[in-house]
């Protein structure tokens, strides 16, 4: 498939905002019944504003990759069959139940933690929405395992934990240690599952041949021409269009950026702010090249018409 | 229950392209606007097709056949592009079983590209909507055109006659008939999407010459060698061309 950037800043921008507000619900609710020091008011606010932004920034990005912006709203109308469609529904009350639960904070401190289990059980289900667009299509083997959600979940809370924590050095909070081990928790959680999904999806054998596409059942087959010698959207929306060397650095790039080199920063760096901006740019960017190589990864049967240009 | 489709004859299909460039005449000409056709004298054209002709190698040279395949929606009895579509455009009528395209209603996130196994839906880069073979609904409907021209164009264009049209769910249908009679097939079945188009597979002609035939077992001037008398009624055999 071909990574669209915009689909790409889309699905990383909203997943680190909505692994951040998890982040500080949590920390609100441990302390709520006596683990760990108040994160404070601010602290919570000054956060979900800026889970608030990262949400805000994902939905102006998903703009530029529908053809008609204009006519978004009609997009929940399938939610009965469609998980974008379920997705668009529980996105603007995932950031309707983020918006109340920062006015909350200084509005209404008392219904807080009410707010924000509404909101935590909106943004896991966005989570699963998400994951579930691409899973549930069964004829993109690398896609359709529950993987997909499982990964998707776990890289936003890691990327949104680090993000945490960096918030929380920035801020002079004492949950910054806390944020830090969560941080790596989740990292190697996710590392875990992603190699996991990298490893299930080298041994995978096609469902659909040639043979089949054509419903000829000669073992010889191959295309001569696929009826064009120009490109056409068949061409350019289902393949990625690097070398085999790009996809590999790729892989590793994303294996180094978004696991390996966050894990060593707040495993050896200090708890300052600007070695935790740091490991969060560092695994943001490394979560941009793991989302480009999921999307790469994946072989679109169509693929076996668009062969060869005679 | 009608579900009109395609029946597409691999045997007498010659990859001459003209269902391709009358489907995009008719569907540029019509009601729906034109299709995209970019750079169409240029180094590098591109455009929207309903319907492509591809063209395969089958075997080894010198053992190997030239399969020209034209490939367009196959209204799916079961289509992958019409649940996961947001927005209901995608839809497949129940009157025929045709899938449209709403375009209306379409945002272009191409998400039923995705899930079609077979890459028979484009975006149209210009309205930026997804589209795909309509088995020229609004032909076959359409009263002002004469019967013989109420079929979809492709089907008009081909030369060989490849191309047949009817309700493959009725039995007593020329396309029900073919399917049956000579070994109609799905694509990709294991996809499990039931595509109500068929393609009829390439067949050998043979006919099996015996000696007999070359020359006559019973040959009555060689038994009893006289000329045969044409004033007596008899059987008549076909020795005697008359």
């Amino acid at each position: 498939m071909h990574p669209a950037f915009s689909v790409l800043f889309l699905t990383t921008l909203l997943g680190a905002g909505q692994g951040l507000f998890l982040a500080l619900f949590a920390a609100e609710v441990a302390a709520s019944i006596g683990i760990g020091p108040a994160p404070g008011r601010e602290f919570l606010a000054v956060g979900g504003g800026v889970a608030l932004a990262f949400g805000g920034l994902g939905l102006i990005a998903s703009i530029f990759h529908i053809g008609h912006p204009e006519r978004g709203w009609r997009a929940m109308a399938r939610w009965r069959t469609s998980w974008l469609s379920r997705e668009l529904i529980a996105l603007p009350l995932f950031m309707a139940g983020l918006f109340a639960w920062v006015v909350a904070q200084f509005m209404l401190p008392t219904a807080t933690l009410l707010l924000g289990a509404v909101t935590a059980v909106l943004c896991v289900a966005l989570f699963i929405c998400t994951g579930m667009i691409y899973a549930c299509l069964r004829l993109l083997q690398e896609w359709a395992t529950p993987l997909t959600p499982i990964n998707y979940l776990l890289l936003g809370c890691a990327s949104g934990a680090t993000l945490a924590a960096a918030c929380a050095a920035v801020m002079g909070s004492p949950l910054t240690g806390a944020f830090v081990r969560a941080a790596i928790a989740l990292t190697v959680a996710g590392a875990i599952m992603r190699v996991a999904a990298l490893y299930r999806n080298r041994r995978l054998r096609p469902r659909t041949t040639l043979q089949s596409a054509i419903g000829i059942p000669h073992p010889r087959i191959r295309q001569t021409a696929q009826g064009m010698m120009g490109g056409s959207f068949n061409t350019r929306e289902f393949f990625h269009g690097a070398t085999p060397q790009k996809m590999t650095a790729i892989k590793w790039g994303f294996l180094l950026g978004a696991f390996a080199l966050p894990i060593a920063l707040l495993v050896l760096g200090p708890a300052a702010p600007a070695a935790l901006v740091a490991a969060f740019v560092v695994q943001y960017t490394g979560l941009l090249a793991e989302r480009w190589y999921f999307f790469a990864d994946a072989n679109h049967p169509q693929n076996l018409y668009y062969q060869a240009i005679s | 229950m009608t579900q009109l489709a395609l029946v597409i004859d691999l045997n007498v299909c010659v990859g001459c392209h003209a269902c391709v460039t009358n489907c995009k005449q008719w569907n540029t000409s019509g009601a729906a606007g034109p299709l995209v056709d970019l750079n169409a004298y240029g180094a590098d054209p591109t455009g929207t097709f309903f319907n492509r002709v591809q063209t395969f190698e089958v075997g080894e040279y010198p053992e190997s056949q030239t399969v020209h395949f034209p490939k367009s929606c196959l209204h799916c009895e079961d289509p992958p592009c019409v649940p996961v579509c947001p927005t209901g455009a995608s839809y497949k009528r129940a009157e025929d079983g045709i899938v449209l395209v709403d375009y209306d209603k379409c945002i272009g996130c191409k998400y039923c590209s995705w899930a079609c196994p077979y890459g028979v839906r484009e975006l149209d880069e210009k309205r930026r909507v997804m589209t795909k073979c309509t088995l020229c609904v609004d032909r076959i409907y359409d009263t002002s055109l004469s019967a013989r021209d109420r079929q979809p164009s492709c089907v008009l264009a081909c030369p060989t006659g490849a191309r047949l049209f009817g309700d493959v769910h009725d039995p007593a249908s020329g396309v029900a008939t073919a399917i049956r009679e000579r070994g109609g097939y799905p694509l990709m079945p294991e996809q499990g999407t039931r595509p109500a188009n068929h393609y009829l597979p390439r067949r050998k002609t043979e006919y099996k010459i015996r000696e007999e035939d070359l020359v006559r077992a019973d040959n009555p001037l060689k038994i009893d060698g006289t000329l045969p008398r044409h004033d007596v009624p008899g059987d008549a055999t076909e020795d005697f061309a008359t």
